[in-house]
């Protein structure tokens, strides 16, 4: 079931309609409860500008090719992407090693226009392809007992400067939560800008969840599991403190070192000014329904 | 001569202010790199230039450290740098601070929100205001009003300054990173060679 959502994030997308909407919304927001997320999501959509590709390609964070944002793309020509395969396992009607074309085979790729909200307060705007994870998992069969999903990084130690000097325990792991995991905005990105995915950006395959600070959106991916119990999750087994199997972007739970409220949104150059982050990076209106009930600066 | 002659040899013809030149010339160019988005400065300037004002000035730190055992052991003399190494120090803090609080975090309510209520900052900010009497007394006359011992105590600020600002480097950085280690060891390996010479002048005593 592809395009069960659609951009209505490019200028060429808006109408009468959105404008009247995002109206609402901020009054809404300001005469109500204030939720300036939800206020100025709707009403910051309508400019996404996306980044230019060297942007895109040049300012990573991809620990295993190194830690600063130039690394990766110095470092990741190493990365092997021929004859990829994806090991699909645990609750899972077909489990099995799937070569990456045939697991595609059939789906959907569509354009989606989403910002990249980094946990270190920056972010961007990259226009990505790729295909729903839920069309992925339905074709893999999910278990009624699975309750969520787990992602693996593929592992080259020779190719991998990064992994060599063990900034993180690889293999890099990352999880969501079914609900998460299948909700339409959810999808397993091969390209950006109609091209095939950068190694820095995570060739051949990787996820992206645009609700969720960037880290979450792991890259490479070699290995998905079902499974019913929470999937450990790198940054959170690095620093629990700091970093929650949730990370929903919330400019009021701010990370221990540093502040959530604001963010520079890349490009602007030397005088670039701060921005103020969004609630659930400006997806509220679509995602807000998941945690309904839960206390965001408990499960962060 | 020996090797340690002729190097001193050299370094008394180089005047001080070369430290100052130098440093002058590689702020500007980081900058002038910066504003107009060149090389690593390519797509997000403005944390790339506020870390590279924050590591010249550990490296500052560092050789303003260097100088004494280098003299005390190897016999190499580079006394005369000494002050301009640390003057220099304080403006690259100075400017990682301006870039800090006027480009990055932009607003007088957040960069003291973020003075108090981030550790790593709060470090890094004691660092920097410990420098400033020091920054401040480096002067001939300075020197001479205070006299050589209450300077010279004063200026043992520098051990503590240089401690938060390697602890300040290694606090911020997400993930197992060795080049903060790396400073952070240094300026404790430096600092402690202070201490051993302390003892050992104690013991003769």
């Amino acid at each position: 079931m592809a395009y069960r959502w659609s951009n209505t994030l490019t200028k060429a997308d808006i109408t009468p309609k959105d404008a009247y909407l995002n109206r609402r919304q901020i009054l809404a927001g300001t005469i109500g409860l204030g939720a300036i997320g939800l206020a100025g999501g709707a009403s910051a959509q309508g400019d996404l500008k996306p980044n230019t590709l060297e942007q895109i390609t040049s300012y990573n964070n991809y620990y295993e090719f190194g830690t600063g944002k130039g690394d990766p793309a110095a470092n990741a020509h190493k990365l092997v992407t021929s004859a990829w395969s994806i090991k699909v396992d645990g609750l899972v009607d077909n489990p099995g090693e799937y070569a990456l074309d045939d697991l595609l085979a059939g789906l959907s790729v569509e354009d989606r226009i989403y910002r990249l909200r980094c946990v270190e307060a920056w972010s961007m705007v990259v226009p990505w392809n790729g295909i729903e994870l839920a069309d992925i998992l339905r074709k893999v069969g999910v278990q009624s007992r699975a309750k969520y999903v787990a992602f693996e990084t593929v592992v080259q130690p020779e190719n991998m400067i990064g992994v060599q000097r063990r900034v993180l325990d690889f293999p890099y792991v990352e999880g969501l939560r079914l609900d998460e995991a299948m909700h339409p905005l959810t999808i397993m990105a091969t390209g950006i800008y109609d091209e095939p995915l950068y190694n820095q950006n995570g060739a051949p395959i990787r996820l992206v969840v645009p609700w969720k600070y960037g880290f979450k959106s792991i890259k490479s991916i070699s290995r998905i599991t079902l499974t019913d119990r929470e999937p450990p999750i790198s940054w959170n087994v690095a620093n629990p403190r700091e970093y929650g199997f949730y990370s929903n972007v919330n400019p009021n739970v701010d990370h221990p070192r540093w502040s959530q409220a604001t963010e520079r949104l890349i490009g602007g150059g030397l005088f670039a000014a701060r921005q103020d982050t969004q609630m659930f990076n400006g997806y509220a209106n679509e995602v807000a329904s998941l945690y309904n009930g839960m206390d965001l600066a408990e499960f962060f | 001569m020996s090797l340690v002659q002729s190097i001193n040899g050299a370094l008394r013809r180089v005047p001080a202010w070369t430290i100052y030149l130098v440093g002058t010339i590689y702020a500007v160019w980081q900058f002038w790199l910066a504003l107009n988005q060149i090389g690593p400065y390519l797509v997000e300037p403005i944390n790339v230039l506020e870390r590279a004002y924050g590591e010249a000035a550990l490296i500052m730190m560092v050789s303003v450290l260097v100088v004494t055992p280098l003299r005390k052991w190897a016999g190499i003399n580079l006394m005369k740098f000494r002050r301009a190494i640390g003057v220099t120090a304080f403006f690259f803090v100075l400017a990682h601070f301006l870039v800090f609080a006027i480009l990055d975090v932009q607003t007088l309510e957040r960069v003291w929100t973020e003075i108090v209520k981030r550790p790593y900052v709060t470090v890094g900010m004691t660092s920097f205001l410990m420098l400033i009497p020091l920054a401040v007394t480096s002067n001939n006359l300075s020197l001479r009003k205070m006299g050589a011992a209450a300077w010279r105590r004063m200026h043992k600020l520098t051990y503590p300054a240089a401690i938060l600002g390697g602890l300040h480097y290694l606090w911020l950085v997400k993930g197992f990173q060795l080049e903060p280690i790396i400073y952070l060891a240094a300026i404790l390996g430096l600092v402690a060679t202070r201490y051993v010479t302390l003892q050992r002048k104690r013991l003769m005593a």
